[in-house]
């Protein structure tokens, strides 16, 4: 291949590279900086991805919870006026109707940390700081005797912890 | 066409307790033998015809924004809070005051789990990240230069219907029992635009898609959706997508259950697997008698309801009626609705009213004369992929009665001599 083909073969590459970019859009996005996204990605996995620094432990929750929750979630998360925290442990099976709490039916500690953090309480939501937020997904999870007394809620530990319905759902087969 | 039987004003049975063959009957008055089959329940008496004090003076002046008429008042969704809250709960549509297929923004159904925020435009921001090569960040004057597409859809909460599963009917109408669905054009941004500017990593499967409200509620979708018709919407029957429907933006994801619908969208994270949030794990799962839960039920499945005569709609006396209904499905077009006015003895084919569009609401039509005597009346959607509406009994003997979700069995109206008409189970 002569040197001007190669070039003019180089420059049509060019040609192709960037005309596939504009070919896939306007490109009016604005790429976001990593502290950006930082700031806005609340969202945790149930691998624990996006957990933050911090820490708490049941005792420390069981103030947060005093004061924060127990208004709306009752003593101890018993309910009422809102949803039930604490038991129902075996009730999803059986002719009674199922208690779904966190205890007896959510399959992940992680969604806890999620949402308390994001939508909690309801009349402040995102005003717990993530100490707090540990401290209180840890005593919601102590009531329901799933981690002890003493064990601390963090970003390591609170993906390990086994909720007892872990295994209690099916994904749908849709039936078209 | 059996001009000689049209002549004599009668009109073929379609089904038992006199559902008719509509394009009959229409025949049947373009001979002027109607008599023969209406006694002319709400007709005009004679001497009503005079000139009215609005055809004396001069109307009203314009407005920026128009309104129903002051007589339509009673035209309103009803709604519930969870106690101590505003608008933790859901508004529902007055379906058995409306026709066509076309929800009013006004009246379109409306579930927040943290009230309505108020949103200025200017400072709302849509953030793609995750799994891609290149994390964006739109404003909505950015937004609004892609091509845009529009769609009729319907949305319809996970949640509609769920009194159905109740072991007694509840006392209720087509508003509150079957109110959390709605229809309207959506226009906006194909999402698969916007992600192929992003850059899609190819091990991702699922995007998180959240609201810019207080709960910032979020719900894992498919990546597949996300890429097949998935539209973040920008405007509702033509207007900007009102504040209670998710002003600026909103993720329309045609044929699946509302809550997954984000409103009030800020961000799109592209994953490898779904996140579990609230919504996708304690709630919006469905409880199976053993104690299962079946998780993920995004499409919503083949249904529909008559909502004329329903409940609150007595009828005035014998004589003809059209039965009226709307008909659904997440799996596509509706292919086929059956109605019946015996408790599902018999079944006559509704009229499909064009255009029949796929993911959209369906309005069938089938004329009835009412006989005075009682009737238990009903609907079956058949849609295109041959999924058929189940009775309500089969589909609790599939999935019991633990749950509130998804609720899609025929529902019964039963019309009383009196002419009342109740919600029961048959």
């Amino acid at each position: 291949m002569s040197t001007p083909s190669r070039l003019v073969a180089a420059a049509s590459a060019l040609l192709v590279l960037s005309s596939a970019g504009l070919a896939e859009g306007p490109g009016l996005g604005r790429v976001a900086t990593p502290d950006e996204i930082a700031s806005w990605d609340i969202s945790i996995g149930p691998d624990g991805a996006g957990l933050p620094p911090g820490r708490g432990t049941p005792k420390q929750g069981e103030t947060v919870y005093a004061e924060k929750c127990l208004a709306c979630h009752g003593e101890m998360g018993a309910g009422k006026p809102n949803d039930q925290l604490v038991g129902g442990r075996g009730s999803l099976s059986g002719e009674q109707a199922p208690v779904k709490t966190v205890g007896s039916f959510w399959p992940y500690a992680t969604t806890l940390f999620d949402y308390v953090r994001r939508a909690m309480p309801l009349n402040a939501p995102k005003s717990l700081s993530d100490d707090e937020v540990y401290a209180v997904s840890a005593y919601i999870l102590q009531l329901n005797g799933i981690i002890g007394e003493a064990d601390v809620m963090d970003a390591q530990t609170l993906p390990q912890v086994q909720m007892p319905n872990r295994n209690g759902f099916i994904v749908f087969s849709p039936a078209k | 066409m059996d001009h000689k039987r049209l002549a004599t004003g009668r009109s073929d049975p379609a089904a038992g307790n006199g559902l008719l063959d509509r394009r009959r009957l229409f025949a049947a008055a373009a001979t002027g033998s109607m008599a023969a089959l209406i006694s002319r329940p709400g007709a005009a008496a004679a001497g009503e015809l005079v000139v009215e004090p609005w055809m004396r003076e001069v109307g009203s002046p314009f407005t920026g924004y128009g309104q129903p008429s002051r007589f339509e008042a009673k035209v309103a969704r009803i709604w519930a809070s969870a106690p101590g809250t505003t608008a933790t709960g859901a508004s529902r549509t007055p379906h058995h005051l409306l026709d066509g297929t076309i929800t009013p923004s006004g009246l379109h159904f409306e579930r927040h789990h943290s009230g309505i925020p108020d949103i200025d435009p200017e400072a709302h921001r849509l953030l793609i990240h995750g799994l891609v090569k290149r994390p964006l960040v739109f404003t909505l004057e950015a937004l609004a230069r892609y091509p845009m597409v529009s769609r009729i859809a319907f949305i319809e909460c996970g949640g509609n219907s769920g009194a159905l599963y109740q072991k007694t009917p509840v006392a209720g109408g087509v508003q509150a029992l079957h109110g959390l669905v709605s229809c309207a054009e959506w226009t906006g941004v194909r999402l698969a635009d916007v992600l192929g500017e992003a850059g899609v990593d190819p091990r991702a499967q699922w995007v998180l898609a959240e609201g810019a409200d207080a709960a910032g509620m979020s719900r894992s979708v498919p990546l597949a959706k996300a890429m097949d018709d998935a539209i973040l919407a920008l405007y509702q029957n033509g207007e900007r997508v009102r504040p209670s429907n998710g002003y600026p933006l909103r993720l329309l994801l045609p044929g699946y259950e509302g809550n997954m619908n984000v409103k009030w969208l800020r961000r799109i994270k592209v994953t490898e697997w779904p996140t579990m949030t609230k919504d996708e794990t304690s709630k919006y799962t469905i409880s199976l008698p053993d104690g299962k839960a079946l998780q993920f039920v995004f499409p919503i499945e083949a249904k529909s309801v008559i909502t004329r005569p329903s409940p609150g709609l007595a009828m005035k006396g014998v004589g003809l009626y059209e039965i009226s209904g709307l008909a659904w499905s997440g799996y596509g077009k509706i292919a086929k609705v059956d109605v019946s006015a015996d408790g599902g003895k018999s079944w006559a084919p509704a009229v499909l009213q064009e255009p029949v569009l796929a993911k959209a609401l369906t309005r069938f039509r089938v004329a009835w004369r009412w006989d005075g005597g009682p009737a238990i009346l009903q609907s079956r959607a058949t849609d295109e992929s041959g999924y058929v509406q189940p009775t309500r009994a089969r589909l609790i003997a599939d999935r019991g009665m633990k749950t509130i979700y998804h609720f899609n069995g025929i529902a019964s109206w039963a019309v009383g001599e009196n002419g009342e008409v109740t919600h029961v189970y048959a």
